[in-house]
């Protein structure tokens, strides 16, 4: 399926409230979306929420034969797919250019970081090394994919497990969990990326584009680091032109961020492993809350009240009063009055040119119209003096057919000049009684 | 690598330039007559081909034809007989598409695409020979032929690689240099504003040294940037000669 285009006035919309510094989910440019990790029942499976965007990350292993250039090392795997599940328009064929972004960047940022001792992989030197396989799947897309990808990535991979393996002299025992315990793979440090989308030619930045600040974005800047402010990764996407002291701020931007959110990674591990130690229940059933299919939530997000009613009353006071309300009935045509304000009727502008017309055709001067009007107002303000009460309905119908008794309804323009005169007459009084009926 | 000294005590890299020092580039325009726009490359060892047609009517799907813009087709690919060993697939595969896809980011943003909407320009990269800056050459050459086709551009797109080994930044990295797995830094700078059309870096770095390996690539860059101006003043000298002018 075809990504539904996003309407001008939504894009207006969005950039125009990102210039005043407001995101649609009220965080402030620098925030971070709530993150969420749960781990499987099996190590190395875990799901990362960023938002809504979701990731599962499941890290595999198996022993092959090293490449020829590199004997001694094992061998990483990374693959991202974006399952047709997340947003309608990943199909199979379509995805290519996105899916070879997200999946290079991936790599360099996991792969060529050396993030994972490959040498600790390595079983007989030329002959058996560990082939490590971390397969990433979008399973939402709400914005931002790279960042939940890695953080799922380095996740599964902390938390996984690898058979262990022994040898002694020419024999490779490969041991299955039940004989020996688990080994976890050497992990040197945690890469992490952090997204900046840019707008308006670079002048604006957010962190951690949603999707809807995706689509209109101009550009976009992935730095990867570690907690230890090594840049992993620097990668600079879409036709934005940097310049340098903006790459250096987001670089430090980038600090804070990958701090904390190695911070949450490493909780979210002791507490996994401290579960599954003391025995209780781990998994992903468990992670799901109850009585809920899906995980459809609106989050509570706290609003500063506190200078609510300052803040209402300096808007009342700077505000202008609001304007003089018209309270004279204006008469447009015999049989259309408005009161207020409104939109104008055009009603009585069509009668105007229909009469107009009318009279051309007819040939009779505007003494007509004028003696009706006057009639009507003669009218009107018989019915004022009387103190009876002017109801005069503002609805804004545009077909009033007004019947007449004998005549034909007003709407039939062949009525001739003469005919006029007299209709309008009555039409008042059928009007007033309309009127009132109403 | 251990026995591998990429920078010497008295400042002396492997093929003996100082650490700031580009390679020898030499480039030519106007190689194919067939295409609207060639350059020739050569950075060193590395030497890059870069062809451009257009602008011209979209091919394939008119529906991809931009109402306001023209559309920028990059395509890499490298030669099988470019690296030391034989590669099997010359494009196709993740990074040729990768390096394709940067390509079109560089272009897309350097070329005055508004003067032709609903155009295509393709612009083709061939590398016959890798030895490391195999996309700074790429952007040079695709550059050059760019100019050749006479499609207006906002200026010269100038890329050079970096790099950082003993708390020294090393500009214009071979393939030693690179397969021995430091940070590197691939920039691409337009020269007069000093704004970066694409900025990539593998490896780790910290963020102490940023700035340095910033410096010393955009630096090197505009050394290109001269080199390549030169070339073109040449070029236009000639055929203005030849003109009969």
């Amino acid at each position: 399926m075809k990504e539904t285009p996003l309407s001008n006035c939504e894009r207006r919309f969005l950039l125009r409230a990102i210039e005043e510094k407001k995101r649609l989910d009220g965080r402030q440019t620098y925030d971070y979306r709530n993150i969420r990790i749960s781990f499987g029942t099996d190590y190395g499976c875990c799901i990362v929420e960023l938002g809504k965007t979701r990731v599962l990350g499941q890290v595999s292993c198996e022993l092959v034969s090293p490449k020829l250039n590199r004997a001694t090392e094992g061998i990483l795997f990374f693959n991202l797919e974006l399952s047709q599940m997340a947003a309608p328009a990943f199909e199979p064929g379509r995805q290519s250019d996105l899916l070879v972004k997200l999946n290079r960047l991936l790599e360099r940022c996991l792969r060529n970081s050396k993030c994972i001792d490959t040498e600790s992989l390595c079983v007989v030197a030329g002959e058996k090394v560990w082939q490590i396989r971390v397969d990433l799947h979008l399973l939402n897309h709400d914005g931002n994919i790279i960042d939940a990808a890695s953080i799922a990535a380095i996740v599964a991979l902390c938390h996984f497990r690898r058979p262990d393996v022994s040898v002694q002299g020419e024999e490779v025992t490969l041991y299955t969990p039940e004989e020996r315990d688990p080994v976890p793979l050497s992990i040197h440090h945690m890469p992490i990326c952090v997204s900046f989308a840019f707008f308006q030619q670079g002048t604006y930045l957010l962190v951690d584009p949603n999707e809807r600040e995706e689509r209109v974005m101009d550009g976009l800047l992935v730095i990867a680091m570690n907690k230890h402010r090594e840049i992993c990764t620097i990668q600079s996407s879409g036709g934005i032109m940097l310049l340098k002291d903006q790459v250096f701020r987001c670089s430090k931007i980038a600090g804070v961020k990958v701090a904390e959110i190695t911070e949450l990674i490493q909780k979210a591990l002791e507490n996994d492993q401290r579960v599954r130690k003391e025995g209780g229940k781990f998994g992903f059933a468990e992670s799901i809350a109850n009585q809920r299919i899906t995980a459809f939530k609106m989050e509570t997000a706290p609003i500063d009240t506190s200078n609510i009613e300052e803040r209402a009353e300096e808007i009342i006071a700077e505000a202008e009063p609001p304007p003089e309300v018209v309270s004279q009935p204006v008469l447009w045509t015999p049989g259309t009055a408005q009161i207020g304000d409104g939109i104008e009727n055009s009603w009585g502008d069509l009668e105007d040119s229909e009469k107009e017309e009318e009279e051309e055709e007819g040939g009779i001067d505007e003494a007509v119209i004028l003696d009706d009007t006057k009639m009507d107002t003669g009218e009107v303000s018989d019915i004022g003096s009387q103190g009876a009460p002017i109801v005069l309905s503002d609805s804004e119908e545009e077909e009033m057919i007004i019947l007449e008794p004998e005549k034909n309804p007003k709407k039939i323009r062949a009525q001739t000049s003469a005919n006029q005169k007299a209709p309008s007459k009555g039409q008042g009084k059928r009007k007033k009684k309309k009127r009132t009926a109403n | 690598m251990a026995g591998l000294e990429l920078l010497s005590d008295q400042g002396y890299r492997i093929d003996g330039r100082r650490a700031g020092e580009l390679r020898k580039i030499q480039a030519r325009m106007g190689v194919f007559a067939q295409a609207d726009g060639s350059a020739y490359i050569e950075q060193g060892n590395t030497k890059a081909l870069a062809v451009v047609y257009g602008p011209h009517e979209i091919r394939g799907s008119r529906s991809r034809a931009l109402p306001d813009r023209a559309l920028v087709n990059c395509q890499y690919s490298s030669a099988t007989f470019s690296t030391g060993e034989r590669k099997r697939r010359p494009h196709g595969d993740r990074k040729s598409c990768e390096m394709g896809l940067q390509l079109r980011q560089t272009f897309e943003a350097a070329i005055l695409t508004q003067l032709h909407p609903r155009s295509q320009i393709d612009i083709y990269v061939q590398v016959l020979q890798a030895d490391g800056g195999t996309y700074a050459a790429c952007v040079n050459a695709a550059t050059l032929a760019v100019m050749d086709a006479g499609i207006p551009m906002r200026d010269f797109v100038c890329a050079c690689s970096a790099g950082f080994v003993d708390g020294t930044a090393l500009a214009d990295l071979s393939h030693v240099e690179e397969a021995a797995g430091g940070p590197q830094l691939a920039l691409a700078l337009l020269p007069a504003s000093g704004q970066i059309a694409l900025l990539e870096m593998d490896s780790r770095l910290h963020e102490d040294h940023l700035e340095q390996v910033l410096e010393a690539a955009a630096q090197a860059a505009r050394g290109v940037h001269t080199l390549l101006d030169l070339v073109v003043r040449q070029h236009v000298q000639e055929a203005s000669v030849s003109l009969g002018d």
